[in-house]
């Protein structure tokens, strides 16, 4: 589960992923709109991991 | 400007007194005996929760520099400017996988600073005065930015003069020292609303005026073809490197440090940490819109006499004078946090791990709590006089060098988290290492943050901070391989249930 966090690195390092301009989407080029996507995208794969951590690793 | 805009600045006059008083007021806020303990005053008592620390980390990682100096980044070369929206983004899969844990060691041994989890892991007197010093002087030129952000925006209101940062800083300086870190904890609430209601109004009506998002980002891409180099709305094939490499330099030194280490001490709990690594990135949204206000400029058609004022200018051309004053008091303010916890974060660190550990090993808790308020007021001044006495490049580039020394603390600090396997004295010869080679890099380089590598007729250029932390930890490793052969009986790190 805990792998979940590396998937924003891939994401958002491997730079050619999103390096150019089309398809825009509400006026902003792909690579504004794809990077500010990947926001929500990292808190939701947080929570996940935060969801199911096993009990003895949370806590005080 | 002619004289000064009295709208603006009364608006600006009354947020900032409002703040004011809060500071003060602060040190009976969630009250304990402030000058009793480093904890109190240094940590606000170790028990802030999940929103008071969201609003905390978020008002002390997201500076008024930062509302400043990104879109000023943008505006001047597009696209590679925007490497801060990645960087804010990977970091919360650290913050989460790896801070609870350093809060774990903290809370159970009463530490307060990184330096002092360096010792307690490894036992060493000299690696835990170098991670202390490189927070020291890492944190420094960050507060003289902060200074700057705000002289950017008092300036703007068509004051002149010194007297304006000198005032508020003397300020901050006085509430900081009565109230500690409950003061920029309380602040930040102010602060950070009032962010949110500029940035989010801007994004609104600013593309609406201007014609749409598709007609300010046209306008940018129009101006960078003029412009020509490297500059663009996308990357040059040579910036990919540079921006996945400065992306995640930057995300790995964030939390290294004092102020944002001292947001995460300061936590109730591991959970809280937690909690704020999937609340966090609010703020990150925030900081990629605050950029586009780079590209809005060009669609606005500012004649700007510096990026830097790409902000100020924009909010005195589009809006009226009052909400251009509001914008101006949450820019100060937003200054005024990070400010007064870095000033919080490198006086933990004098009190603990140079005027405790050299000094004073007997001293008291009220003894330290005395100690680090004086510090935190040598610590402004010294940031003050930083500002009034040296050109402004010298912040910028000290600063810039400071992203690339406190990245050379990570391993120290991080790693004996996971392992015990390295050695001291490794670890204090890879810190040396990546401080030299990357000091070394980035002055010859005339004080830029890449270096360039050429492999099999293709250059590589990266930056240096990351090259500095690789270097740094095969030197650590190199080292504790021949100490481990030398000297094989002890153990690394002292052992941790």
């Amino acid at each position: 589960m805990w792998a979940v966090l590396l998937i924003p690195f891939i994401g958002l390092l491997w730079v050619p992923f999103y390096n150019f301009s089309e398809p825009s989407l509400l006026g902003f080029p792909f690579f504004y709109w794809y990077q500010f996507a990947w926001v929500p995208i990292t808190s939701l794969l947080i929570w996940l991991v935060y969801r199911n951590r096993t009990p003895d690793q949370s806590g005080e | 400007m002619a004289g000064i805009e009295w709208v603006a600045f009364s608006v600006f006059i009354f947020f900032f007194a409002l703040v004011t008083v809060m500071g003060f007021f602060a040190a009976r806020w969630k009250s304990g005996p402030v000058s009793e303990h480093l904890d109190e005053w240094g940590l606000g008592g170790r028990q802030f929760g999940t929103w008071i620390t969201w609003f905390l980390i978020g008002g002390d990682f997201y500076t008024a520099y930062t509302v400043i100096a990104v879109p000023a980044l943008v505006y001047a070369v597009g696209a590679y400017g925007f490497f801060a929206l990645p960087y804010t983004v990977i970091v919360y899969p650290f913050v989460f996988a790896v801070m609870p844990m350093l809060w774990k060691v903290a809370h159970k041994n009463g530490y307060v600073t990184a330096a002092d989890v360096v010792h307690g892991t490894y036992n060493s007197r000299a690696l835990e005065l170098a991670v202390a010093l490189t927070g020291m002087v890492a944190t420094m030129p960050y507060i003289a930015l902060q200074l700057i952000g705000m002289g950017v925006v008092i300036k703007a209101m068509g004051l002149t003069g010194e007297w304006p940062i000198i005032a508020a800083f003397i300020i901050l300086a006085l509430y900081t020292y009565s109230s500690g870190l409950r003061a920029p904890a309380l602040i930040a609430f102010v602060k950070d609303i009032m962010i949110y209601i500029v940035v989010l109004v801007a994004v609104v009506v600013v593309p609406y005026r201007l014609g749409g998002y598709g007609a300010v980002f046209s306008a940018a891409n129009d101006a960078f073809t003029a412009k020509g180099g490297a500059t663009g709305l996308t990357l040059k094939p040579g910036q990919l490197l540079a921006y996945a490499t400065l992306a995640l330099g930057s995300a790995l030194a964030a939390f290294m440090y004092p102020h944002t280490l001292t947001g995460v001490f300061a936590s109730k709990s591991a959970d809280t940490i937690r909690k704020n690594a999937i609340l966090l990135p609010a703020y990150t949204l925030l900081l990629g819109l605050i950029a586009l206000l780079g590209y809005m400029a060009y669609a606005a058609h500012l004649k700007l006499g510096s990026p830097n004022d790409a902000v100020p200018v924009l909010f005195q051309t589009l809006f009226p004078s009052w909400f251009a004053g509001f914008a101006f008091a949450a820019i100060a303010i937003g200054a005024l946090v990070p400010a007064a916890v870095m000033s919080i974060g490198a006086a933990n660190l004098f009190t603990r791990n140079v005027w405790k550990s050299y000094v004073d090993p007997a001293i008291t808790h009220a003894g330290e709590a005395a100690v680090a308020k004086i510090t935190s007021l040598v610590v402004k001044v010294g940031a003050l006089a930083f500002i009034l006495f040296l050109p402004t490049q010298y912040a910028l580039d000290l600063q810039l060098l400071g992203g690339l020394w406190i990245l050379q603390t990570f391993p120290a600090l991080v790693f004996g988290l996971f392992t015990r396997w390295f050695r001291a004295e490794g670890l204090l010869l890879g810190w040396a290492a990546g401080i030299g080679w990357g000091t070394w890099t980035a002055w010859s380089n005339g004080m830029k943050p890449l270096a360039s590598l050429a492999l099999g007729g293709d250059s590589y250029t990266f930056f240096v901070g990351l090259g500095a932390l690789i270097l740094n930890i095969a030197v650590a490793a190199v080292v504790t391989v021949i100490v481990q052969m030398i000297l094989p009986e002890e153990k690394g790190a002292t052992a941790r249930s």
